[in-house]
């Protein structure tokens, strides 16, 4: 399993580097959210700075919708989706691959952002232990669920559509989870924040299991 | 010919054993796409090391069958075995056994033409020398190994998917329209290919409007029509209920 999941997060991020989609088309709009938040609130100065933790990661939700939808349109293309099917590939395994791919592509958006946020809300970042820890655990649970309802919407005509609105309501628990976080390390009270990280680990582990087990009926049915 | 005696007949490997097994067994084999029986009560026998020409009009049920026998399109109804695999237990085990050429390449564009072919051949645990092998083999060495499958031509594309089957080294090859898109040269070494893939043990089940060629090179055709078949060259297999009690198929001679 571990196997192909290596294979297949290697190949995903050999396309990425080779067709540029996340460089040249979703880092910059996962920085165009954050400029509009910023002239949208500008005014209020105040409003901003505490709205930054829920301004970052719904950006990074935004954003991470298009890595997610880019991951399984080359999946779509020329039978490649038959020809996985035929590959004796471990479903498990292509389900970890892809997760993991996805998972990288949105740590550097969110390395990215959280440079974006520094500049141009001029975040001091505090508690790095707590950020550090709900960025990772909110990005395993993003790159899971997304993949997983990422083949689900696979199949169908209207995927570009039908993703966000079947994923970003599963994704609410890791919004507030990693937002209440985010508040909580920034305000300097870090003890109020790890509670939430235990959640959002929760939801990483189900949906890490729901994917293993199920990627492969739903990669049949796609 | 009795049509027992069809049954009957042993494939290449003397002395029974798995290997004298059909490669490929189908009786009155049912397959649906929704709910429309694209093949509505196939009878189909392959032999090992045989190849058989499946021909018939479009939308004739070519293209479904070939994928019912990749393991990709279930079968509903009948019997159904492939490589000695049980279809209507578990159609998917065949998969990593077989190779199909179908009308969609199934490459990723960005990758070059080494990447897709090692990328394919290791997720098969197949060896990276036969990934190189099967480029040299295909023409696809020299430059073109680098170039994103994006930028080839329909042909070099063709040859690409080509590649990743043969680095796979499949028991069963199932090509569909494996000349189409091809220039002159593509196709003889098509020709090439499935000759040696066959020598070498394989099975070639493969469609094809190109009819000269194709029967040219196959050793038997069975015309599909309306999701059935009929053997040109054999009689039909017959069903079990035509077989003598207490007789199993294979040892009916």
């Amino acid at each position: 399993m571990w196997h192909d999941a290596l294979l297949v997060a290697g190949k995903d991020l050999r396309l990425e580097v080779r067709s540029r989609v996340a460089l040249n088309q979703i880092v910059p709009f996962a920085l165009l959210v954050l400029v509009l938040f910023a002239f949208a609130l500008d005014p209020d100065r105040g409003l901003l700075e505490r709205a930054t933790p829920g301004l970052y990661w719904v950006a990074v939700l935004f954003s991470g919708l298009l890595a997610l939808q880019r991951a399984f349109t080359v999946e779509a293309a020329d039978g490649n989706r038959d020809a996985l099917r035929l590959s004796g590939l471990d479903p498990a395994g292509i389900f970890l691959g892809k997760a993991m791919a996805v998972g990288v592509q949105l740590l550097v958006l969110e390395v990215l952002l959280g440079i974006g946020v520094a500049v141009l809300y001029t975040t001091q970042f505090a508690g790095w232990p707590l950020l550090l820890a709900t960025v990772g655990v909110a990005t395993v649970g993003i790159a899971a669920a997304g993949t997983l309802y990422g083949v689900l919407a696979a199949g169908l005509r209207v995927r570009e559509t039908l993703l966000p609105l079947l994923l970003l309501p599963v994704l609410a628990p890791v919004l507030i989870g990693s937002t209440r976080a985010f508040e909580a390390a920034l305000a300097g009270a870090p003890a109020e924040g790890w509670p939430w990280v235990g959640l959002l680990a929760v939801f990483a582990v189900l949906y890490i299991l729901a994917g293993v087990l199920g990627f492969g009926p739903l990669l049949e049915e796609s | 010919m009795d049509p027992t005696e069809t049954v009957a007949e042993p494939g290449p490997s003397p002395g029974g054993g798995p290997s004298a097994a059909p490669a490929v067994r189908l009786r009155r084999a049912v397959a649906l796409l929704g709910s429309f029986p694209a093949l509505a009560g196939v009878d189909l026998e392959v032999d090992r090391q045989e190849i058989v020409l499946l021909r018939g009009p479009n939308g004739a049920g070519k293209t479904t069958l070939l994928r019912t026998l990749a393991g990709l399109v279930p079968v509903t109804q009948g019997e159904a075995t492939v490589l000695g695999i049980d279809l209507v237990r578990d159609h998917k085990a065949v998969r990593p056994k077989v190779g199909l050429l179908g009308h969609a390449t199934g490459l990723y564009d960005e990758l070059t033409v080494a990447d897709n072919v090692r990328f394919w051949c290791r997720a098969a645990r197949a060896r990276a020398v036969d990934a190189d092998a099967a480029m040299v083999r295909l023409g696809l060495d020299g430059r073109l190994r680098n170039v994103a499958v994006g930028r080839l031509s329909a042909g070099q594309r063709r040859r690409t998917s080509l590649a990743c089957l043969v680095a796979r080294r499949p028991e069963l090859w199932l090509l569909d329209e494996p000349h189409a898109g091809l220039d002159q040269e593509g196709r003889d070494l098509v020709d090439h290919l499935v000759r040696d893939a066959t020598a070498a043990g394989a099975t070639v089940v493969m469609s094809s409007h190109e009819l000269d060629r194709a029967v040219a090179l196959a050793d038997r055709t069975v015309t599909v029509t309306g999701g059935t078949t009929e053997d040109d060259a054999r009689p039909p297999v017959p069903g079990p209920a035509e077989i003598p009690e207490g007789q199993d198929s294979t040892d009916v001679a």
